[in-house]
C-alpha cells in the first residue's frame, strides 16, 4: 500500500474536501494505484539534475509601475455569493 | 448550398466577392447546430443573437467596401474556459456554474478585433481535467463519427463543434494533449503551440506551468489562421513570448523537400492499435515521397512522461483550485464556521476527477512526500526537455500518434483513471517540454479518425504547419465530414 485510508483523510482535511465512507473506500483504492504508477520515476537516476519547473528561461518580469484601469468595486463583487456594503461576508472566523 | 461545410478561406473568398453574407453564413451555421447538438452535445451556452450581431456588422463593413480580416464574419467556438465578458464561463464546473467574467481574456478580444462571430462556449472536461468530456459537470459530449463514443478531451466540445459543423473554427486548451487528443478522435486539425506564444490571460487556470490555448479546424489553413489571430505577447501574461508572430498562412506550401523527419521509437508504444500504427506509417511514406528525409530517433525518458506529467499538472492544480473557497465567486455551501464553508462549498462544487487530482496534488506536495514525488517530476521534466533538444539537434520534426488508438466508447474508462490518463501517454511529453505540435487526420481505422502528431522546437509553428499542409495535399481526410446521417 503506498496510501491508507488516514492518509486520504489527512489528504482530504488540507484539501478543505470532505468524502463519505464509500467514496473514501473508493479514493484510497485509486490513488493507491496511482501512485503505484508513479513509482515508475524511482527508476530514473536524476542524480545532479536541476529540477525543471518553467519550460522558458524566464527572469523576473518586470514593468513601469504605473497605475492602470481596474475593475470597479461594484463590478468586481457581482460573481460574489454573498457581498455586504462593499464588502465579502463570510462565516465567522475567530471565535 | 451548405456554407456550414466550407472552411474558413473559402468562405473569405465568397464573402469578399459578395456571393454570400457574414449573415447567410452565420445562419446556415446556427441552423447546422440546432440539428446536431440534439446528438453531439457540444455547447454548454450558444450565443446565437450576438453571433448575428456581429455577422451583421460585418456584412456593413463589406458593404462600405472595408477590407476585412480573414476570420471576419467566420463563426467560430470557445471552449468554456476562455473568459467572456458578460457571457457565462463555467468550466463545466458546477462551482462555476453560474460565473459571468467582468472582463474578456485576451483571446476573445484578439478573436473581436478580427471580427470573427463567436457561436457559443463549448462543452469540455471539468477544469480540463479529462481525455473524454465525460467529466463534464453538465453533460457528456458525443464524437459525431460514432456518437456511441467520446470526442475525446479535454477540448471535446470544441473539437466535436468543428467536426460537426456546428462552428467552422474553434478555440481549446492544451495541458496533456487536451487539444490535440479531441482532434485526432473528431477527424480534424488541432494545434497547441509553444508555451508562452498565445497569452493565457483569462484562461482559467489548471497546470500553468503547461497550460496553452490553441485553434482546431478542418484544414492546416484555418488552423494557420486562427492561431495567426491569437498569438503574440501581452503584458497581462508575463509568461508570453515577446517574439514577432510570423504570417502563418503565407508560405504554407513550402514544401518537404529535405526536411529532416524523426520518428521517435518510443511512441510507437506497445498496446497501440495496429490499424492507428499503419496509419501513421502510410503517412510518413507520402511525406518521404515529397522528399523529407527519415530518421529514427530515441527519446528514452518518453516512458517516465505521464508520471511526471500527472504530479506536476495536479500539484499546479491544486494550488490554483485553491482559489475556489466560495468568498469572491462561484458556489458557496453552507457552514457554520469558515471551514466547514470552505468544505462544503469545494465538495457540493468540483466534481469526482477534480477532487481526484486535487487530492493528489495535495498529497505530492504535502509533507514528507514533496522530493520523493514534486521534486522528483521535475528533476525527470529535464531529462525529458533534454530528449527533445537532443533529437531536434538531428531533426526538424517529430511524427507519432497523437494518441495510440481511436475514440474509445462513453463510459468505457470512467471507472478506471489510470486507464483513461494512458490516452494521453503521446501528448503529454509535448506540454513538459513545451514544445508545439499538431494534430491532423491522417486516416481511418474502423470508420473512425486516426490522428497524426508534428512536433517541433520552441517557436517552430510555421515549420509544421507547412510539415502539415504538404501532407493534407495528398490525401482527401480533411475534405471529409462527420457524416451524422440522423440530422442530414
Amino acid at each position: 500500500m503506498k496510501i491508507n485510508r488516514k492518509d486520504v483523510e489527512h489528504v482530504a482535511l488540507l484539501s478543505r474536501l470532505e468524502f463519505s465512507e464509500a467514496e473514501l473506500e473508493k479514493y484510497t483504492g485509486q490513488l493507491d494505484a496511482i501512485l503505484a504508477y508513479i513509482d515508475v520515476l524511482k527508476q530514473v537516476d536524476t542524480e545532479g539534475v536541476e529540477p525543471l519547473a518553467h519550460v522558458l528561461d524566464l527572469k523576473n518580469v518586470m514593468r513601469p509601475d504605473v497605475v492602470q484601469p481596474s475593475l470597479p468595486r461594484k463590478t468586481a463583487l457581482l460573481n460574489a455569493p454573498e457581498p455586504e456594503n462593499g464588502f465579502f461576508k463570510v462565516p465567522k472566523i475567530v471565535e | 448550398m451548405d456554407l456550414f461545410r466550407l472552411k474558413a478561406h473559402e468562405l473569405h473568398e465568397k464573402l469578399i466577392r459578395r456571393e454570400i453574407s457574414a449573415v447567410e453564413i452565420t445562419r446556415s451555421v446556427l441552423q447546422r447546430a440546432d440539428k446536431a447538438e440534439t446528438l453531439v452535445h457540444s455547447f454548454i451556452t450558444r450565443t446565437q443573437e450576438s453571433a448575428l450581431e456581429r455577422a451583421g456588422a460585418v456584412d456593413a463593413k463589406i458593404a462600405q467596401g472595408a477590407e476585412v480580416s480573414p476570420l471576419a464574419g467566420i463563426p467560430g467556438a470557445l471552449k468554456d474556459n476562455m473568459c467572456t465578458k458578460g457571457i457565462k464561463t463555467t468550466c463545466a464546473s458546477k462551482i462555476l456554474a453560474d460565473f459571468v467574467p467582468p472582463y474578456d481574456a485576451t483571446v476573445t478580444l484578439k478573436l473581436a478585433a478580427t471580427d470573427a462571430v463567436i457561436v457559443g462556449k463549448a462543452n469540455m472536461d471539468e477544469f480540463a481535467m479529462g481525455s473524454s468530456t465525460e467529466n463534464s459537470g453538465f453533460f457528456v459530449t458525443r464524437n459525431p463519427w460514432d456518437t456511441d463514443r467520446v470526442p475525446g478531451g479535454s477540448s471535446g466540445g470544441s473539437g466535436a463543434a468543428v467536426a460537426a459543423g456546428e462552428a467552422v473554427w474553434s478555440l481549446g486548451s492544451d495541458t496533456g494533449g487536451s487539444i490535440r487528443l479531441p482532434a485526432a478522435y473528431c477527424g480534424v486539425v488541432g494545434m497547441k503551440p509553444t508555451y508562452g506564444r498565445v497569452s493565457r490571460y483569462g484562461l482559467v487556470a489548471y497546470a500553468s506551468s503547461l497550460d496553452q490555448i490553441g485553434p482546431f479546424a478542418r484544414d492546416v489553413r484555418d488552423c494557420a489562421t486562427v492561431l495567426e489571430a491569437i498569438s503574440g505577447y501581452d503584458r497581462r501574461d508575463s509568461t508570453s513570448i515577446d517574439v514577432q508572430v510570423p504570417q502563418y498562412t503565407k508560405n504554407l506550401a513550402a514544401g518537404v523537400k529535405g526536411l529532416k523527419v524523426g520518428l521517435p521509437r518510443e511512441y510507437f508504444v506497445s498496446g497501440m492499435q495496429p490499424e492507428v500504427e499503419a496509419a501513421i506509417r502510410a503517412s510518413i511514406d507520402e511525406l518521404v515521397k515529397q522528399g523529407a528525409e527519415l530518421t529514427e530517433v530515441s527519446m528514452p525518458h518518453t516512458e517516465y512522461a505521464l508520471a511526471t506529467y500527472y504530479l506536476i499538472a495536479t500539484a499546479e492544480a491544486s494550488s490554483n483550485l485553491g482559489r475556489y473557497d466560495g468568498v469572491g465567486f462561484g458556489h458557496r455551501g453552507e457552514g457554520s464556521d469558515i471551514i466547514s464553508m470552505y468544505k462544503r462549498s469545494r465538495t457540493e462544487g468540483f466534481g469526482e476527477e477534480v477532487r481526484r487530482r486535487i487530492m493528489l496534488g495535495t498529497y505530492s506536495l504535502s509533507s514528507g512526500y514533496y522530493d520523493a514525488y514534486y521534486l522528483k517530476a521535475l528533476k525527470v521534466r529535464r531529462l525529458i526537455q533534454q530528449d527533445f533538444d537532443r533529437a531536434f539537434e538531428k531533426v526538424d520534426v517529430l511524427i507519432a500518434p497523437t494518441a495510440p488508438t481511436t475514440a474509445f466508447k462513453v463510459g468505457e474508462k470512467v471507472d478506471d483513471p489510470l486507464a483513461m490518463y494512458l490516452m494521453d501517454v503521446c501528448a503529454v511529453p509535448v506540454n513538459l517540454a513545451g514544445v508545439p505540435a499538431l494534430s491532423l487526420p491522417c486516416g481511418f481505422a474502423d470508420g473512425l479518425p486516426v490522428g497524426m502528431q508534428i512536433i517541433g522546437p520552441h517557436l517552430s509553428e510555421e515549420r509544421i504547419l507547412q510539415t502539415g499542409f504538404a501532407f493534407e495535399q495528398t490525401h482527401d481526410y480533411h475534405k471529409m465530414m462527420a457524416p451524422l446521417q440522423e440530422v442530414g
